[in-house]
């Protein structure tokens, strides 16, 4: 598969940073909560404090992969009437001010209902960079990850602690713009320290992975995601800032607390140093 | 007709219904089950242990009972598959009796489960005390409202019961609340699902156990009327009582397949649970299939004065015959369901559970296109003991 345009902001961002010998900080918010409006600075703000790829749930009534913090946002985010074509309209918006790169966390159902090819071309067409399918593994109905890739998207796969070496291989090859380890058994949510066995498991996936590794699920200080950026090519926060943007939605300063938030852990990652 | 197609295939597909959508956690344990349950399946040790236990332990064979009065009523020759007097009180035992020996095999010692009547919990909570497993069961708290009774069964039989406060408070939350379990303790833990729904292979799984409904069915009512019946007729929540009635009949071209939704109180988006009346294909916890939502994908609420059948979507396979035009669906609302409980009552001396009475209460209409003498296989799936108090809170009754 020849990359597009599209999937060149992941790699661009990638390869910048392996110039400046440093590891990639990915920040996760629920788009739509506590608006769209508010999701296109949070955007905005979290990118000019350094962040360095965003990853933008698609709200959805039933996250199952998801902790309580996720959950009650996604359930904001749809009071508030976000849609699958609001998150593109807000991507577009961003994009007239940012070229971070961004990438989608979806479940599949509401990309379905709106049409897999129509999502892939609108997504790309608003400057989407790639999608995060949580429930769809690669031999689902491999159309739909074709379809996905093929208007251009980085279609990034997920490796779990339980995930066989033989099928960490597989996912391996798959994976398009990074490959996501999920660190922890379980749902997101912040947790107080990263995984004893985390240095040996990254280790088999940087011996097989084609494009760069990146740790989430449970990272929250500053701390732990050097920790995280230190085994792998970055580290992803996503429940520690949407538990930000829960307590502070209502107030003025909403995105400068998020963004100084995501900018500590940001320099933080940054701090660490390439391989 | 030709053979209908075995099915699910490898993947666990019925047609474009079914496969595995879930988190990439879960594969390995899927895989684990998918071998765990194909050796079960051509090993005599655990094909005998299950039969001892469903004999002796669960009472089965369940009879075929002539349902005398609401035959004559009917003009038609109405038998009950007596699903209701099994151990527990419904037929989910036979599926979580077997995935609880299953769990042994799988060398697991934690059980978890959902569930919507409380019925799959009692069950599931039931097996687990029998054969030693620490159990959980996860349920709605409006499902634990409504059906109070089987909290406190399962809490006598040891199991732990945790309220499900997000979303809508039903099956389906209970069921995310139960995959976040299994996503988060998958090394050590069994996930009974109790009905023939998810994804694979559960759908293929919970259809065998409760195939065991079929079979005998089939094997009784030809002893007793010396031929096939015109119809079986099955309530449909996820879809596992009546997916273990159809299965055995599904060659025999000349038997109806009639599957019955909850109507609930209207036609809108929200008040009822007819997936296939109201629904559209989606993917939905674990597997494709229709799916109540709205025109953004978002999974809407359901609604059914029976929290049995109270979910928005349906076992693949149903979707899959539905499709094939081999069985067919239509819907009962609460009323009907309300009247088939006292219809089943005042004429056979048998409360049926609310589910169950779905199937009952759509019977008048149901026979209006079969001969008169028609032989008729209905599944009684429960008994009523459970709906009790809330049937009389629907209708205004003070206990
Ligand atoms: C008595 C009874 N019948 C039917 C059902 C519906 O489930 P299924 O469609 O899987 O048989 C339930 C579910 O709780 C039940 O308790």
């Amino acid at each position: 598969m020849t990359p597009a345009p599209a999937a060149n902001r992941i790699a661009r961002r990638f390869a910048e940073l392996a110039t400046q010998k440093k590891k990639a900080f990915i920040a996760y918010i629920c788009a739509g909560d506590p608006s769209l409006d508010a999701t296109v600075e949070l955007v905005v703000g979290m990118a000019a404090q350094g962040v360095d790829i965003i990853e933008l749930g698609i709200p959805y009534s039933d996250p199952m992969a998801d902790g309580p913090a996720n959950q009650a946002a996604s359930e904001r985010a749809l009071a508030a009437g976000a849609t699958v074509r609001g998150v593109i309209d807000a991507v577009r918006r961003i994009r007239a001010r940012s070229d971070v790169p961004i990438l989608v966390y979806a479940y599949m159902n509401p990309l379905l209902a709106y049409g897999i090819e129509r999502f892939a071309a609108d997504a790309v067409a608003a400057g989407i960079d790639g999608v995060l399918p949580l429930d769809l593994p690669p031999e689902e109905q491999p159309e739909l990850r074709v379809a996905l890739a093929q208007a251009g998207l980085a279609v990034v796969c997920l490796v779990a602690p339980t995930t066989t070496p033989a099928r960490r291989t597989y996912l391996a090859e798959q994976s398009r713009g990074f490959l996501y380890y999920v660190c922890r058994l379980g749902v997101t949510g912040e947790r107080t320290a990263l995984p004893d066995d985390l240095a040996a498991q990254v280790a088999t996936l940087k011996a097989v992975a084609i494009c760069p590794v990146c740790i989430g699920f449970g990272i929250s200080t500053p701390e732990q995601a050097a920790d995280a950026a230190r085994h792998g090519d970055g580290a992803i926060v996503g429940s520690h800032l949407v538990r930000l943007i829960e307590r502070h939605g209502r107030d003025r300063d909403l995105v400068d607390i998020v963004s100084r938030r995501a900018g500590e852990l940001a320099a933080a990652v940054h701090a660490v140093g390439g391989a | 007709m030709s053979a209908i197609p075995v099915v699910p295939d490898a993947a666990g597909r019925f047609g474009r219904y079914g496969g595995r959508y879930v988190p990439e956690t879960l594969i390995p344990a899927l895989d684990q089950v998918v071998a765990a349950y194909r050796a079960a399946q051509t090993d005599p040790a655990f094909q005998a242990e299950l039969h001892r236990l469903l004999t002796r332990y669960v009472g089965r064979p369940t009879p075929l009972t002539k349902a005398t009065r609401l035959s004559q009523r009917l003009k038609r020759r109405i038998w009950l598959k007596r699903e209701d007097l099994c151990h527990t009180g419904a037929h989910k035992i036979n599926n979580a009796l077997g995935q609880a020996l299953l769990t042994l095999r799988l060398g697991k010692k934690r059980v978890i489960a959902e569930t919507g009547a409380g019925q799959h919990g009692v069950a599931t909570a039931t097996a687990c005390a029998l054969l030693g497993l620490q159990c959980r069961v996860y349920m709605g708290v409006e499902d634990m409202r409504r059906q109070a009774p089987n909290v406190f069964r399962m809490k006598l039989l040891g199991t732990e019961v945790v309220g499900v406060e997000s979303g809508t408070k039903t099956l389906k939350d209970a069921v995310n609340e139960a995959l976040r379990d299994w996503v988060t303790n998958v090394t050590d833990t069994h996930y009974i699902i109790g009905s023939a729904l998810g994804p694979h292979p559960y759908p293929m799984m919970v259809r065998d156990f409760q195939s065991v409904i079929g079979r005998e069915a089939r094997a009784q009512v030809l002893e007793a009327e010396g031929r096939l019946p015109h119809a079986c007729v099955a309530c449909v929540g996820g879809g596992s009582n009546a997916i273990g009635l159809f299965h055995p009949f599904l060659n025999d071209a000349d038997v109806r397949l009639i599957g019955v939704e909850a109507g609930g109180n209207g036609s809108g988006l929200g008040q009822h649970a007819a997936r296939f009346d109201g629904g559209s294909f989606g993917v939905f916890q674990g597997m494709s299939s229709y799916v109540l939502q709205n025109a953004d994908g978002q999974v809407v609420g359901t609604h059914s004065v029976s929290a049995g059948l109270d979910y928005a979507s349906i076992g693949p396979e149903h979707a899959w015959l539905r499709d094939r035009g081999r069985a067919e669906y239509r819907r009962a609302s609460d009323a009907q369901a309300l009247a088939g409980v006292h219809l089943l009552a005042e004429n056979e001396g048998i409360i049926p559970a609310l589910e169950s009475a779905h199937a009952i209460g759509v019977l008048p209409e149901i026979v209006a296109d079969l001969p008169d003498d028609a032989v008729v296989v209905v599944n009684v799936s429960g008994r009523g003991d459970k709906d009790v108090a809330e049937i009389a809170r629907l209708e205004g009754v003070k206990l």
